[in-house]
């Protein structure tokens, strides 16, 4: 069994089921199909008067926020809230590790409150990973995002949204645009795009943006962006943060736009039914514009409600049960 | 303990790379020193003697670095601790960089430690100097004093110097001396936080990388530098393949540049982080299998003369974080050893060879008398016994750090017997 | 040991069938319910009801449950990797429901049902048609309609088995018996 396998096991329990959620990593096709299904039948759940299954009635999921994020957090503590959950929401970054606590010490007290699931954002690459090692037992890990490393839940529900839109990964091609290198989002994308069995999968990005030996993720690297997305089936933006500038990686938001902004006009070099994604919140103006943004293309709105499913389904799966006995 | 006055280490191979000698000889001792080799002289009566049959006889191991964490951060170690497990390890000399808190920039430090070290008893310890004060990379220290006071060679540690014309500056105040200049070739800016080297993994794993370039941009500027003043300089610790063939033009160009590596990089990659292993968060970091056959090419062929431990002990905590946010650092002076006999076994070079990059080539890289078994000379020997299966587990480490991604490694060598100035400071107990 | 046995031909369970549909149509009468819906539970229950949903001719389309998300038994049992979603397109609010079942035991699948449904709505009233209903009651619930209750020794497992043809198999072990659905 190679190094990655192993080590990506820790999200599985001796019976292959689903016991942390880290990572696309490691994860099988089988797996991530059965997330998708499962995310099916939670969608219809929000279609009801009433929105809540009693599923996780008595479990208390905490969000163990250590990155700020008021969009992530809510739709995990509504995911959570719709399984019939307890949610408690920390914002650590205010607290504890600002007075010196470590992580572990942080996770230590925590447990001693009979949590059932932690999900977890940090600005460390692996910390998800490190709590998942070190927490108790009984306790199962959702990773909201580790710094660079994956945001597995954001590229489950863009995949369901793919997939309720396209059906078939095989015979697609899809782009992803923007800062790569930066994002969790992304590598967690390709993961799942690869593991699903997707046809194409290509980065457009200018090479500062890109990650070193960008070809080893198993995509086709793009320069240009009206070249990248000729033919494509669906289009991801990923969102684009100020730092870069700072940082030397691009000259301004202005030429960014010049180069790889998503207009109409451009659009019309992917096929004429592609889907326009984006994980939020958008920069119109930077990334695409508004007519893009709001046009019959964008299933950007809806990628937010199947977040909900997505994230239901996951924490249902990853719930530790009793064994037997 | 009552130390003897005279001992003899019988029915050994005695492997001295220094004087080319590598066949079954007896060594004997006097007053701490080597008396003869080969048949005891008549008028000599052995004290005590210790049986060798079946192991290696050798020079004590010379460590170019190994942080012994005092003074300043005496919560990750002591000197008496490691030396301790230098000794266990084989290692006689070890030589501690600057980088202490205070650094080791003034005589009163270097005394210190000096003192401390004879307290313990159980290593030769020699300080590297502070190029600049509080290795600040701005003022140079007082290096001439520091010479005086103990110190066999000056460096910046891991901090950078304020600009190149200072780094000049500092090389060639310490030729005066006839000092080496020990650098840590690594450009800040393009180190750029980073915590593993940038390439496939580091960008599958999301985790900021170091480039290749961080090294060999500083390594050409140091090249450059050496050309340019004559100053003898060696750099401690490379990682990266281009790294070592630059050194090698350099060598052949006459340059009189010198290098060592951690033994770690000579058997770990990239791929070794993997899982987020903290005990593989190193700096330099660990790079390609590309770059560990090159750098097992250049320890071979000696254009890098010296393999060390680059010991770090860390507490606990220090590596109990995410990955980013952990201390990088091996404790690593009890797999010094081992790790480079691991390296005959896989055919890398010979056993004298090994030998070699472990005692006479630091001694070399020094310029010190050292790591060679010559009659008159300081008795540091290293006995070793080939056949002796054991597995690297913490609780019997005797470093304070249990820092290593070793732990639960099979080794086929053991050290039976350390002496230091012919005394005995480590003895095997099965 | 595992034994399986035909217990009643699939001609038979046809006639079963249409007699739950004339007891139906009699408690209709009774309640003068004139315009119900009707909701199969997956899967043996989903089976029968397309068939008494055609032969009641009743005009909403048919509803089904998954009851997954309601069991009492998940902290012991987990997930289930197969779930098909609940499918109610129709609006519950003051109708007159037809839940229909395969077999009828402890009672806890019916329980989850009614807590089902009424997350969806308030129904009217709800009817319980069952095909078979046999001991082993956990719970105080009770059918309207019945289609055979057979005697069976402790031990013993009646499952129906489908979609077509629908038979009703006996068994002395349980994963025997679940083995012919999936």
């Amino acid at each position: 069994m190679n190094a990655v396998a192993q080590t990506n096991n820790i999200q599985l329990d001796e019976n292959g089921r689903l016991r942390h959620f880290l990572s696309i990593e490691g994860l099988s096709r089988e797996l991530l199909t059965e997330i998708l299904d499962q995310a099916e039948s939670f969608a219809g759940v929000a279609e009801r008067t009433v929105k809540k299954v009693p599923l996780l009635r008595g479990k208390i999921i905490t969000n163990l926020f250590f990155e700020t994020s008021t969009r992530t957090r809510t739709t995990f503590e509504l995911a959570a809230k719709r399984l019939s959950a307890d949610v408690l929401s920390l914002n650590i970054s205010a607290s504890s590790t600002s007075k010196g606590e470590t992580l572990l010490d942080t996770l230590r007290n925590l447990e001693a409150m009979h949590c059932d699931m932690f999900v977890v954002r940090h600005a460390d690459s692996g910390a998800a990973h490190f709590i998942a090692q070190h927490a108790a037992p009984h306790i199962s890990i959702i990773n909201a995002g580790d710094g660079r490393h994956a945001h597995p839940t954001q590229a489950m529900l863009d995949m369901f949204t793919i997939r309720r839109h396209k059906g078939d990964f095989s015979q697609l091609k899809v782009a992803i645009v923007g800062d790569i290198q930066h994002s969790r989002v992304a590598r967690s994308q390709i993961q799942a795009l690869n593991t699903l069995g997707t046809a194409e999968v290509r980065l457009i990005s200018p090479r500062t943006l890109l990650p070193a030996h960008a070809e080893s993720l198993g995509v086709q690297v793009y320069h240009d962006l009206q070249e990248g997305i000729r033919d494509v089936d669906v289009v991801i933006m990923l969102r684009l943060q100020r730092e870069r500038m700072r940082g030397a990686l691009l000259p301004s938001e202005h030429e960014y736009y010049q180069l790889y902004g998503l207009t109409e006009e451009r659009l019309q070099a992917a096929k004429p039914d592609a889907i326009v994604m984006h994980p939020g919140p958008i920069n119109r103006g930077v990334e695409m514009d508004s007519q893009v943004a709001d046009g019959p293309r964008s299933v950007i709105l809806q990628q937010v409600s199947h977040g909900i499913a997505v994230r239901m389904a996951v924490m249902s799966m990853a719930m530790r049960i009793q064994e037997r006995g | 303990m009552n130390q003897p006055r005279t001992l003899s280490i019988l029915n050994g191979r005695l492997i001295d790379p220094a004087n080319k000698v590598d066949a079954s000889l007896d060594l004997h001792i006097l007053d701490g020193k080597i008396h003869a080799l080969g048949d005891a002289p008549a008028d000599f009566k052995a004290e005590a003697t210790i049986d060798a049959s079946g192991q290696i006889v050798c020079p004590g191991l010379i460590d170019l670095s190994a942080r012994l964490r005092e003074p300043g951060e005496e919560h990750k170690a002591t000197i008496a601790s490691e030396s301790m497990a230098a000794a266990r390890g084989g290692i006689t000399t070890l030589c501690c960089p600057p980088d202490t808190s205070p650094a080791i920039d003034t005589p009163a430090v270097v005394e210190l430690i000096r003192r401390r070290a004879e307290t313990s008893g159980r290593a030769r310890i020699l300080p590297i100097g502070a190029l600049t004060k509080a290795l600040g990379g701005e003022q140079l220290s007082e290096m001439a004093a520091l010479q005086k006071a103990g110190c066999v060679a000056l460096s910046n540690g891991l901090l950078p110097f304020g600009s190149t014309l200072i780094e000049r500056r500092a090389m060639e105040y310490a030729t005066t001396f006839g000092i080496t200049t020990f650098l840590h070739p690594e450009e800040p800016h393009l180190r750029n936080q980073g915590c593993a080297h940038e390439g496939a993994i580091a960008s599958r794993l999301g985790l900021p990388g170091i480039p290749e370039a961080a090294e060999t941009v500083a390594v050409a500027r140091d090249l450059a530098l050496a050309e340019q003043t004559s100053c003898k300089i060696h750099f401690r610790g490379i990682s990266a393949g281009s790294a070592a063939r630059m050194i090698r033009r350099a060598q052949y160009d006459k340059l009189p540049v010198s290098a060592d590596v951690a033994a770690h990089q000579l058997h770990l990659t990239d791929a070794d982080i993997v899982g987020f292993d903290s005990n593989c968060h190193v700096s330099p970091p660990l790079r390609t299998k590309e770059d560990r056959e090159t750098l097992r090419s250049a320890i071979a062929d000696g254009t890098i003369g010296a393999i060390c431990s680059d010991h770090q002990p860390h507490e606990a905590d220090a590596k109990e974080a995410p990955f980013p946010s952990t201390a990088p650092g091996i404790s690593a002076l009890e797999t010094l050893l081992p790790l480079t006999l691991r390296l005959v076994e896989e055919k890398v070079l010979s056993l004298p060879d090994a030998i070699a990059r472990l005692t006479s080539g630091p001694a070399q890289i020094l310029g010190l008398p050292l790591g060679r078994l010559d009659i008159g000379r300081s008795a540091d020997v290293c006995i070793i016994d080939p056949k002796r299966q054991w597995q690297l587990k913490a609780e019997e480490m005797l470093s304070c750090g249990h820092n290593t991604p070793f732990l639960g490694w099979e080794f086929s060598s053991q050290v039976t017997h350390t002496l230091l100035e012919g005394r005995l400071v480590y003895q095997e107990t099965n | 040991m595992n034994t399986r046995k035909e217990f009643m031909t699939p001609d038979a369970i046809d006639g079963l069938i249409k007699g739950i549909a004339d007891a139906l149509k009699a408690r209709f009468k009774e309640r003068g319910i004139t315009d119900p819906v009707m909701i199969g539970i997956h899967t043996g229950g989903a089976w029968l009801a397309e068939r008494l949903h055609q032969q009641l001719a009743i005009g909403e389309p048919l509803g089904t449950l998954d009851i997954a998300f309601y069991r009492d038994d998940f902290t012991r049992i987990g997930m289930n990797p197969q779930v098909r979603p609940s499918h109610l397109p129709f609006a519950v609010d003051d109708r007159h429901i037809i839940l229909v079942d395969d077999v009828l035991q402890t009672g806890r699948t019916i329980r989850a049902a009614l807590n089902e449904i009424f997350d969806y709505g308030r129904p009217a009233s709800v009817l319980l048609a069952t095909l078979v209903e046999r001991s082993g009651r956990e719970l105080p619930i009770e059918p309207d309609v019945v289609g055979i209750r057979p005697e069976l020794r402790p031990g013993d497992h009646i499952t129906l088995t489908g979609p077509e043809p629908l038979g009703l198999v006996i068994s002395d072990s349980k994963s025997a018996s679940r083995q012919e659905r999936e």
